[in-house]
């Protein structure tokens, strides 16, 4: 097996594993950086999102409120000083993507706009018209373009992390074309794999998100935390789980439901405000989790709209106008359009919640570290306790570039005088991701098919763990996804080729996403209450003497996760009364 | 949901096995409002593991579903079962190297957008602390249409000039030189101008508008060289 040697490997070249990779790449001009990805860097999936990314800019906005917001926002799971950190370089990492040349939409005077966004007290959502996410990429991956010290290995598949003396030194990967290992050696590791949501049937997240940084640093010891929380998108394309982003509501559009009421101001959300005027937290600008739990229970009162693609609430955004709508949110109409032939412009268009975003994944600090000497993580595969129990809208860009950066530099000062590594000893453990993979090919009495498992789990988690959840569903989810992944070890690999085999890649992400969803499921078996994006029917009520604290899921092999708890870190916010019912009252 | 019975005929090669491609046929049941892609995935999923493509978004943005459909260079998640007739004829985008079935290298489209210096080589620098460059609203439009490229290279597979000239540089790599050149922050286009206008650069397009057919098809700007 070819070796790699470098300095600082990256696993992921979304939003964060760039800003890192830059960030590594502009401090010490003489690192070498080896950034692995299984896609095209402008593939990942950052690039679909759309609605914006939050800093304080504006005269009238202050750290304070957007502290005050995200920490509210997140049902006080978020940590304070994570949350503190993050609002002070926001802005600093917004301006940094200005300078780059990133087409933040612009005021008359020429600074840069801003816009409304669920849960935000305050304009402060920077956007590139209806596709910022695309252009955060695309900016990032351009400028990554300029540094020689950033080596690409693009279309290389992930596997395990090397591990030795307790320190991660190295990670092997499959160069996806040619079907052959490498092992790359690294005094320091990044994952910036991204989520996990494809482990839900209905999800805005592309092919790609399937937890296989989260799984690759479980597998190695480091905790998995919080990953119970999985939000929802209010507003999901009903047949393809296209998002519609946020800012259809933040620009004026309504929710309804079959009888034209709109249902939010019926859930602590209200009362009403005039059409085409939202107002800031509340109504359609409510929280996430809030806005997608109204319409399940909208559901159970059956007050849904039957369409061919199932029960659906209507989002209405034909009192914006054309040319508006066309200003503002030019892919929405042509995303519904094309994919459900609905025009806005002239009818509304049916909806419902979406698997979105984990709140969870592997437990990090501010400065980005895992447990793990050496490795360190970034973006939705970390949890640095940024988003608690419910991320708002457009932190999460942000949280890609603050911490994406804030990860090489704790690399770096990781790196200094480090002792050689014994690269005998990293050898032995990447013969092992050899043998696991060899193994794969060797199967013989497989008896699962891959769809099969793979829909099962997927059936599962929407079932037993999704907008709400309960004691029996849960434990029938934790024991199915158990069974699923003793089941695993008996998928067939059908194609044996060495090149390009999707098969296969398929068959490791199927791996990633059963040992996320037992964290997932096994958590939130666990925890017998309700905050932010976790539901519980029989507990109802959010319980600050037993869970104001972090789950940590600490890999067991093929037995479920030991779980473990954190305390959540509190410097001036104590929990309180999340209240989206508007100052206009 | 109304469906349809769609007969999909898709190019297959694997250079470990194969001496030359070969079509071979898929007969799966579809929701009429399904796109190409969706069809390749339900062939996967139930019918043919073995058959490889690339996807992620399913929106349109991520730019790696580019396939020839009926001949035609198309994104495979934009492309809906409603607009075709028939057997449906899937195969690898043209002009580029085939890996194995539909996976295409695009290596040699990923050195040349590295080659027009697609990022701002800055007129005045400043520190971050001195706040944003102000770009008032018209001068974001003059570049913003052409920073829309989502890369999936349909432009490229649509080129008759790079087919035949594979050194010319192309109508996505032009876009993303001009993008920079027309940005109100920007002070490099001299620098990419050696690269631009050089005999593999602007000139060899023969202006029959091809790439901008297909962009058009993406819902991205036209590419400055057909203008
Ligand atoms: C539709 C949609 C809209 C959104 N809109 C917004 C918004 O408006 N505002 C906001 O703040 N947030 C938004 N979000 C959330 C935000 O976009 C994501 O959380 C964020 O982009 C994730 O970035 P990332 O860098 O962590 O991961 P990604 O961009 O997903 O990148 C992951 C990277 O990891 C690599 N990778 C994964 N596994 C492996 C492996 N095994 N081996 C090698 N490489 C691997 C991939 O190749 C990829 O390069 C949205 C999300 C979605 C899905
Ligand atoms: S210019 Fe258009 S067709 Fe060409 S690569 Fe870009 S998006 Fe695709
Ligand atoms: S799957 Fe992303 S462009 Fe088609």
């Amino acid at each position: 097996m070819e070796t790699i040697s470098t300095d600082v490997a990256i696993i992921g070249a979304g939003g964060a594993g760039l800003r890192a990779a830059i960030a590594l790449a502009e401090t010490d001009p003489k690192l070498r950086i080896a950034l692995i990805s299984k896609v095209y860097p402008m593939r990942s999936h950052t690039c679909s999102a759309e609605g914006g990314a939050a800093g304080v800019i504006k005269p009238d906005d202050s750290f304070d409120l957007h502290f005050d917001d995200t920490a509210g926002g997140g049902d006080w799971l978020s940590d304070q000083d994570c949350v503190e950190y993050f609002i002070h370089e926001a802005p600093k990492e917004l301006l940094q993507l200005e300078h780059w040349g990133c087409p933040w939409n612009r005021e008359a005077d020429g600074s840069v706009a801003v816009r409304p966004f669920g849960g935000m007290k305050k304009k402060r959502t920077w956007f590139a018209a209806d596709k910022s996410g695309f252009h955060i990429l695309h900016t990032l991956f351009q400028t990554s373009l300029q540094f020689p010290s950033i080596t690409r290995y693009d279309e290389f598949f992930g596997l395990d992390l090397l591990i030795d003396e307790g320190r991660c030194q190295g990670v092997t990967a499959m160069e996806m074309r040619s079907g052959e290992l490498r092992q790359f050696h690294a005094k320091a590791v990044i994952i910036a794999g991204g989520g996990g949501g494809r482990m839900f049937p209905f999800s805005t997240n592309g092919a790609i998100k399937t937890g296989d940084g989260m799984a690759m640093a479980y597998r190695a010891g480091a905790p998995l935390k919080d990953m119970e929380f999985v939000q929802y998108h209010p507003t999901g394309l009903p047949n393809t789980g296209s998002l519609l982003t946020e800012a259809c509501r933040g620009e004026g559009g309504i929710l309804v439901n079959k009888n034209g009421r709109r249902y939010l101001q019926d859930y602590g959300m209200g009362p009403e405000t005039p059409v085409g005027k939202p107002q800031l937290k509340t109504m359609e600008l409510g929280p996430r989790d809030r806005v997608s739990q109204a319409y399940w229970h909208e559901l159970q009162k059956g007050n849904t709209v039957s369409t061919q693609w199932g029960e659906c609430v209507l989002l209405d955004m034909r009192h914006l106008g054309e040319k508006y709508i066309d200003e503002r949110l030019p892919l929405v109409r042509e995303l519904c359009a094309s994919y459900l032939q609905v025009d806005i412009v002239k009818d509304p268009v049916p909806i419902r919640p979406v698997v979105h975003y984990m709140m969870g994944g592997i437990s990090t600090n501010t400065k980005a570290a895992t447990p793990i000497p050496g490795l360190f993580a970034a973006g939705e595969c970390a949890c640095v306790s940024l988003n608690g129990a419910n991320r708002l809208g457009s932190n999460s860009l942000v949280e890609l570039l603050v911490f994406g950066r804030r990860a090489a530099l704790s690399a770096i000062e990781h790196i200094q005088g480090l002792p050689a590594a014994n690269t005998k000893a990293l050898n032995a453990r990447a013969v092992e991701t050899q043998k696991r993979i060899d193994g794969l090919y060797a199967r013989t009495n497989g008896t699962e098919s891959m769809s099969g498992v793979r829909k099962e789990m997927m059936d599962t988690m929407e079932k037993n763990a999704g907008i709400y959840r309960t004691e029996e569903g849960l434990q029938e989810g934790v024991k199915i996804i158990h069974d699923l992944r003793q089941r695993y070890d008996k998928v067939i690999l059908t194609d044996k080729s060495k090149v390009f085999n999707t098969d296969l890649f398929q068959m490791l992400e199927l791996g990633s996403m059963l040992d996320c969803a037992e964290a997932v499921t096994v958590g939130a078996l666990a925890r017998k209450e309700s905050r932010g994006a976790h539901q519980r029917l029989d507990y109802a009520e959010r319980d600050d003497n037993k869970f104001l604290r972090h789950t940590m899921a600490y890999f067991k092999g093929l037995e479920p996760p030991r779980i473990d708890y954190l305390d959540v870190v509190i410097t001036k916010s104590p929990p309180g009364v999340r209240d989206y019912s508007g100052d206009h009252k | 949901m109304k469906e349809r019975l769609v007969q999909l005929e898709v190019l297959r090669y694997n250079p470990d096995t194969d001496t030359e491609a070969r079509f071979q046929r898929y007969e799966v049941t579809c929701a009429e409002e399904w796109v190409v892609l969706d069809a390749l995935n339900k062939v996967k999923a139930d019918i043919d593991p073995t058959l490889n493509y690339r996807w992620s978004c399913h929106m349109a943005v991520c730019g790696s579903c580019g396939m020839m459909i009926n001949g035609e260079p198309k994104l495979s998640c934009h492309t809906f079962l409603r607009d075709y007739e028939g057997v449906i004829r899937v195969e690898p985008l043209v002009h580029f190297p085939v890996e194995r079935d539909l996976v295409t290298a695009p290596d040699d489209f990923m050195e040349k957008l590295k080659r027009v210096k697609p990022y701002i080589i800055p007129k005045e620098k400043k520190p971050i602390s001195e706040g944003e460059y102000k770009q008032t609203p018209a001068q974001l439009m003059k570049f913003r249409q052409y920073s829309m490229c989502i890369n999936c290279m349909l432009c490229y597979a649509a080129c008759p000039e790079y087919g035949l000239t594979p050194h010319f540089i192309g109508p996505a790599a032009l876009t993303l030189a001009h993008r920079y050149n027309q940005d109100s922050r920007d002070g490099g286009r001299k620098e990419r101008q050696e690269v631009v206008a050089t005999h593999e650069g602007v000139w060899e397009c023969t202006f029959v508008g091809a790439c901008s057919e297909s962009a058009r098809r993406t819902s991205t700007p036209r590419a400055p060289c057909s203008r």
